[in-house]
């Protein structure tokens, strides 16, 4: 029993953080906010190079193959430096589902490929999700028909745009039409891909969230401890501290929540969509708190497009609702807690 | 990441819960908070010494069986999960025996641990005073050195079940010039000592659950004292963090009371629905005891590769005595009308228990440091917030 993370674990997370400080820092995700696409191949190679789109991808495909655990830390990673949809999309969500089609599929070994070199762009349209993220700038689109699955090259797919609250997010309504040369799975086979894809999806947003509460806690704590008023940082006052650490605790507690959950579905075990759904709730009130004290501690500066602040608590708050809304998530936690009592209580917490 | 137990935790768990279903009471212990109820506690902690299962973190010298952390918390687990009785002697076990592992010398420690852990002595603890509350370094009672005696004059409050106690952990003043955290000494004081008065005080539930303990000219032998003299502070301190935290309130108990409130919640469903509420605080309460429990593991796991916990244990507390209070505000939301039954009523649920952990956890942030005093440490030691 060791529910700890190992030393090459936590130094690749640091290496991935320091790597995003330094190349997507706020005045840059500013810039891309501004380009009509919303998206930078520039940052997008320079991630590749870093090896980060091979994460998922199988090492016979020339990938790393790390599991949901590895992508728990990147995640937060993504979150704390708001790297927009479409590489977490790509090389961790569509990956998990491209790696788990047959392999006899021509196409298959080749998108894992590209995933892995950093040179396409997937966006997943999952039936939980009513729009596509980053579906205009994709090269390819995993689309559901039913339990089937769909690989849509991009020229197939018309996109209307719906812009969201959080300039990263570039949400889109895809029309397009299935037709067996899109399709790469079906029945027993989709329903299950897609399965496996919500969960990960879940993942992939909780661990952004956390991440994101994480930066508006610390954003918070550096203007508390420098804006003064009374003659003293605003951040000597109780009422701020309190504000502050209760953020903390929230934070605090939700890691080791979406970790089991990351350990669940890489593991494939039983109660892991109730392990989910219990990290997206966590990490999504989290990431909510942190937004609420965040901008309250601001003042108004908080409510300013200036302050950075604003960046990280508007994709916070599109993407709690992103792959399951909280009543989602609630019913599949209460469909578990609520059915067998026997199933609950000390000493269940890692399934035996 | 490794998820599964070893064969020798999952056969420690085996003994452990055989072992449970074997002793545990049939029928319910009286409160220790009662004279009565504390002896059949005491008889029950006799029980679980033997069985050397008592501090089964212990040394086996001294009565316990050397358990790591992890079987720790399995112990735990299956503790509560069995419905066995509530820890009376914790404050000992807990809070002094830490210190007098990492502090006392061999002769105290042979002297005092033993008979904690079979719970021949029963402690009190001895901090809080009339005007040093959360404010503890305003401690005020002295300890004079005369000879090889200490002369105890001062009054010590809040104290717990001190009235059926036989001894007495506490900070003293022993430098009166002192101020503040500097001067004072940690000391081991026998509660039948002549100039010792306990007045017991009346909790909530209308039981002599703690009281207020004045000394006049107590003396008490300089080998009584654990640490260096003036440096009861430190001494105090020392075990404060992560140690008390989490081992005091571990998460199986609170496991234990997510799994009973969902049964209550079950039995009782078709009158809770018509608060949709109700349910949506059932579901979180089994989520923030499983988080509790997470949380427990994944630090227990850093520990046991040589990190150290600092202050974002604080956070344990918050999170543990505001989960038990929900979870107990709950249930008397489900219970509606009923739920102010004492346990003598006869239509009361289930010997009113749900009231009773109702009105303990009213205590819950505010003993062991108010949630307050760990939001400070949380904003000013974790975040680095400056201090007020």
């Amino acid at each position: 029993m060791d529910f700890t993370f190992s030393d090459d674990q936590l130094a690749f997370r640091e290496a991935v953080s320091r790597f995003l400080m330094t190349e997507a820092a706020p005045e840059m995700l500013r810039e891309i906010w501004e380009t009509d696409v919303g998206r930078s191949p520039d940052l997008r190679h320079k991630i590749a190079e870093q090896g980060l789109t091979a994460l998922s991808v199988p090492e016979s495909c020339g990938g790393l193959g790390m599991d949901d655990v590895a992508w728990s830390l990147m995640t937060q990673e993504l979150g704390y430096y708001a790297i927009p949809d479409s590489l977490a999309d790509t090389a961790y969500v569509a990956a998990g589902l491209i790696a788990a089609l047959p392999e006899r599929l021509p196409s298959r070994e080749e998108w894992l490929r590209r995933i892995t070199d950093g040179s396409i762009r997937i966006a997943v349209g999952h039936p939980v999700n009513p729009l596509v993220a980053d579906a205009h700038p994709a090269d390819l689109l995993l689309l559901a028909h039913g339990d089937e699955v769909h690989a849509v090259p991009r020229a197939l797919a018309d996109v209307i745009a719906n812009p969201s609250i959080d300039c990263s997010r570039r949400l889109g309504r895809v029309v397009w039409e299935p037709n067996t040369a899109t399709l790469v799975a079906a029945g027993e086979a989709g329903r299950a891909l897609w399965a496996a894809t919500l969960e990960r999806g879940v993942l992939s947003v909780s661990g952004q969230l956390l991440g994101l509460a994480q930066r508006m806690l610390d954003l918070s704590v550096d203007y508390t401890a420098q804006r003064k008023q009374f003659g003293k940082p605003i951040g000597s006052f109780q009422a701020v501290k309190h504000h502050l650490a209760d953020v903390a605790t929230r934070i605090e507690f939700a890691k080791p929540v979406l970790y089991r959950a990351a350990h669940a579905v890489a593991r494939g075990d039983a109660d892991a969509s109730v392990r989910v759904s219990h990290a997206k709730l966590a990490c999504g009130e989290a990431a909510w708190l942190a937004g609420r004290h965040g901008i309250q501690v601001h003042g108004a500066m908080g409510y300013t497009w200036e302050v950075d602040l604003q960046m990280f608590m508007k994709r916070a708050w599109a993407l709690d609702a992103s792959w399951g809304d909280r009543g989602f998530h609630k019913a599949r936690v209460a469909g578990f807690v609520l059915g067998d009592a026997a199933a609950l209580g000390p000493g269940r917490t890692f399934g035996e | 990441m490794d998820l599964a137990y070893t064969p020798k935790q999952r056969a420690f768990r085996a003994e452990v819960r055989a072992w449970l279903a074997d002793n545990v009471p049939r029928t319910p212990l009286v409160s220790y908070d009662t004279r009565e109820g504390f002896e059949q506690h005491r008889e029950w902690e006799r029980r679980l010494f033997d069985a050397r299962l008592s501090m089964v973190m212990w040394p086996e010298a001294l009565g316990g069986r050397g358990c790591d952390l992890i079987e720790w918390l399995i112990f735990e687990e299956e503790y509560y999960a069995s419905g066995a009785p509530l820890r009376v002697n914790q404050n000992g076990q807990l809070l002094l025996g830490p210190t007098l592992m990492e502090f006392g010398t061999e002769a105290q420690k042979q002297r005092f641990l033993p008979r904690m852990a079979a719970s021949e002595d029963m402690w009190a603890q001895g901090w809080s005073e009339p005007n040093a509350g959360s404010d503890m370094a305003a401690i005020t009672s002295k300890a004079i050195r005369e000879g090889d005696h200490y002369v105890l004059n001062g009054q010590k409050t809040w104290s717990t079940r001190a009235i059926y106690a036989d001894w007495l952990f506490g900070l003293f003043r022993s430098d009166p010039a002192s101020s503040r955290h500097h001067g004072l000494s940690f000391l081991l004081v026998p509660l039948d000592t002549p100039g010792v008065t306990i007045r017991p005080i009346r909790a909530l539930n209308g039981k002599e659950a703690f009281a207020e303990i004045f000394f006049d000219d107590v003396r008490v032998p300089v080998e009584n004292r654990i640490g260096d003299e003036g440096k009861g502070w430190h001494v105090a301190m020392a075990t404060a963090g992560f140690e008390r935290g989490l081992l005091l309130r571990s998460p199986g108990r609170f496991q234990h009371t997510a799994r009973r409130l969902v049964a209550l919640y079950q039995a009782h469903r078709e009158s809770a629905d018509r608060d949709p509420t109700i349910r949506d605080a059932v579901c979180e309460s089994w989520m923030g005891a499983e988080a509790y429990a997470l949380s427990a593991y994944h630090t227990v796991g850093r520990l046991a590769k040589g990190a150290r916990i600092g202050d974002e244990a604080s956070t344990n507390k918050i999170v543990w005595s505001e989960l038990d209070l929900k979870m107990h505000e709950t249930a008397m939301r489900i219970l509606g009308a009923r739920a102010e039954l004492v346990a003598e009523a006869p239509e009361a649920e289930d010997g009113a228990s749900w009231l009773e952990g109702f009105l303990f956890a009213q205590a819950g942030p505010i003993y062991a440091g108010t949630n307050e005093i760990q939001r400070n440490i949380i904003a000013e030691r974790m975040l680095g917030l400056p201090k007020s």
